[in-house]
């Protein structure tokens, strides 16, 4: 009898330890929410004003702004190029491994374990003198080239691992049956990897559109991304913060899209590599 | 003759579009950087289209007798080991409440990815705010409870660990879901036999299940390692590297040095010392991982 209401208080307490974690992880996100939903006033109220009426007026002045319609669409190119362009040549590149075994597959795999901790700004001076040579600075396409090799080594990584589960014999009967290494790729394969396929295309996105630093030193003023763009509105003196929270809530729109839809591809990517291999 | 020719030169073709990215985008580049930590080249150089001027090692040695570069190095080492502690604590903390199925577990694992798919500089943003020394809602907090606002991020004292706090924030998840991964994969005959044999929890975490998620805890860490000596951004968001240079961890520096300072070269001879520092700790992963490979 005493051991169970021993054992009742100690679930309980788990419980409280719980839910207190996921209070402080939900709240900063959802202040960011309400603020962008808050009239002006109310934003910078002190007691803040827990109940009110919600308004778009913050999403209004935002998107009433042709410079925002601008760094919003320079984001969805950048952002899908890289996806397209990365998840395609890296499932390219994970067959040729998967599927030859040429001499030095192994090193590849190495050097792509190595690649993924390649820091943006160690290759922030030197892009930027390249760029300015081939006349890729101040481009959306530059952008995407940079983010296009960045997350190739994760993809080749991610999208490998699901091609190793892919039956042999599925191949070996189409080459059979006289199908090409391409056809084989894109027709057998391509279709049976889409999970992996898609934890790669979600990772290159969100690196592409969350990404910072290239972009800000990589860009102009007409290339310029949103995430670089919601940090020039902030000054100390004057920050709008009603339209500062309603960028950041568009910018982190597609995370929050991602989590609810794809929750468990997002854990085995991030897991990838650290709890299996 | 042309189906062998065709069978040797496939694989490469393959492999040939990406080979060609990492090597002109990644590659180049990095040993690029290598090249002109050797140079003394400012941004009007470049803007003037002088060449780089070779001077040896001059650049590593005023760095590491620059006053600034030293407390980087210091404030980087008190960022990078604070966040990875605070994060394997509270990750395992967290991984070992969760563990062993509690209700809506699933709902719980889907909101703590939130913070880590967040866009860095959002978090920088709300977490500023939340900073903000009149209308912000922690020093609020603080007040309701009858405590002394804080300067969170207008006093040296404080600046820095108000910036561990974020990473903490935002990383800690992270952590977690390795954990929670790792604490799943432990048998449970093991576990069992321990409860059998009269274990009490804490014998069992100790000797049972600490040990066999050993491995798994060691490359969390590592993992977040790296990610801790390259993060920039919240903190570029947050205090710019201030107040002073109570907050510019290496990564920032770089970027100020190549762009406010304007001195490439010598930004690039951060970039090889940071590089060298990452790939020391990438190789201890690399070297697991392959051995796994080939099991």
């Amino acid at each position: 009898m005493k051991s169970r209401t021993r054992k009742q208080i100690l679930t309980g307490l788990r419980y409280l330890a719980i839910i207190t974690g996921a209070v402080v992880v939900l709240f900063p996100i959802y202040l960011m929410l309400t603020t962008s939903l808050k009239p002006r006033v109310a934003a910078f109220a002190i007691p803040p004003e827990w109940t009110f009426v919600p308004t778009l007026s913050s999403y209004a002045t935002v998107l009433f702004d042709d410079n925002f319609l601008r760094f919003f669409s320079n984001s969805v190119q950048v952002a899908l190029g890289a996806t397209v362009g990365s998840v395609l040549i890296a499932a390219l590149a994970a067959y040729g491994i998967v599927r030859f075994r040429f001499k030095g597959s192994q090193v590849f795999v190495g050097g792509t374990l190595v690649l993924k901790m390649i820091p943006e700004v160690i290759l922030v001076v030197p892009v930027f003198l390249l760029w300015n040579a081939f006349g890729l600075i101040n481009t959306r396409i530059g952008l995407i080239l940079v983010y296009v090799a960045l997350n190739l080594a994760f993809n080749i990584w991610i999208i490998r691992a699901f091609m190793m589960e892919v039956p042999r014999e599925l191949e070996q009967s189409a080459e059979i049956d006289g199908c090409s290494e391409l056809t084989i790729f894109s027709r057998i394969i391509m279709p049976l990897i889409a999970p992996g396929l898609s934890v790669a295309a979600i990772f290159t996105f969100r690196l592409a559109w969350n990404e910072f630093v290239l972009s800000l030193a990589l860009t102009n003023r007409f290339t310029r991304t949103l995430p670089v763009a919601v940090s020039m509105y902030i000054t100390d003196v004057g920050v709008q913060w009603g339209p500062i929270t309603a960028i950041a809530t568009v910018i982190a729109l597609p995370a929050f899209i991602f989590t609810f839809l794809a929750a468990r591809s997002l854990i085995s990517g991030l897991t990838a590599g650290a709890v299996k291999g | 003759m042309s189906t062998t020719l065709r069978k040797s030169v496939t694989p490469w073709l393959f492999t040939l579009p990406a080979l060609a990215c990492i090597v002109f985008i990644l590659i180049v580049p990095v040993l690029s950087g290598v090249r002109l930590s050797f140079f003394e080249y400012a941004m009007r150089d470049f803007a003037a289209g002088r060449d780089p001027v070779f001077i040896g090692l001059d650049n590593f040695r005023i760095l590491f007798s620059s006053a600034n570069f030293q407390a980087s190095i210091r404030v980087t080492l008190v960022f990078v080991s604070s966040v990875v502690v605070f994060e394997l604590l509270l990750g395992l903390i967290l991984a070992l409440l969760m563990e062993g199925g509690i209700k809506g577990l699933r709902l719980f694992r889907t909101l703590f990815i939130l913070p880590i798919m967040i866009a860095p500089v959002v978090v920088g943003l709300i977490w500023r705010f939340m900073y903000h020394p009149s209308f912000g809602i922690l020093n609020y907090f603080l007040l309701r409870l009858g405590l002394d606002p804080i300067p969170w991020l207008h006093s040296s004292e404080w600046a820095l660990r108000s910036v561990i706090i974020a990473d903490v924030w935002q990383w800690t998840p992270f952590v977690f879901l390795i954990l929670l991964a790792g604490l799943q994969g432990v048998s449970k005959d093991l576990i069992e036999a321990g409860i059998v044999d009269g274990c009490s929890y804490l014998q069992n975490l100790f000797f049972v299940k600490l040990p066999s998620i050993a491995s798994i805890i060691a490359v969390a860490a590592i993992l977040r390692l790296i990610d801790a000596f390259r993060s920039l951004v919240v903190i570029y968001v947050m205090t710019y590297g201030g107040p002073g240079v109570s907050t510019e961890v290496m990564s920032l520096h770089l970027y100020k040095t190549a762009f406010m300072a304007q001195r490439l070269g010598r930004a690039a001879a951060i970039a090889v010392i940071l590089l060298a520092i990452l790939i020391a700790l990438s190789s201890v992963l690399v070297v697991r991982t392959l051995r796994t490979e080939r099991k």
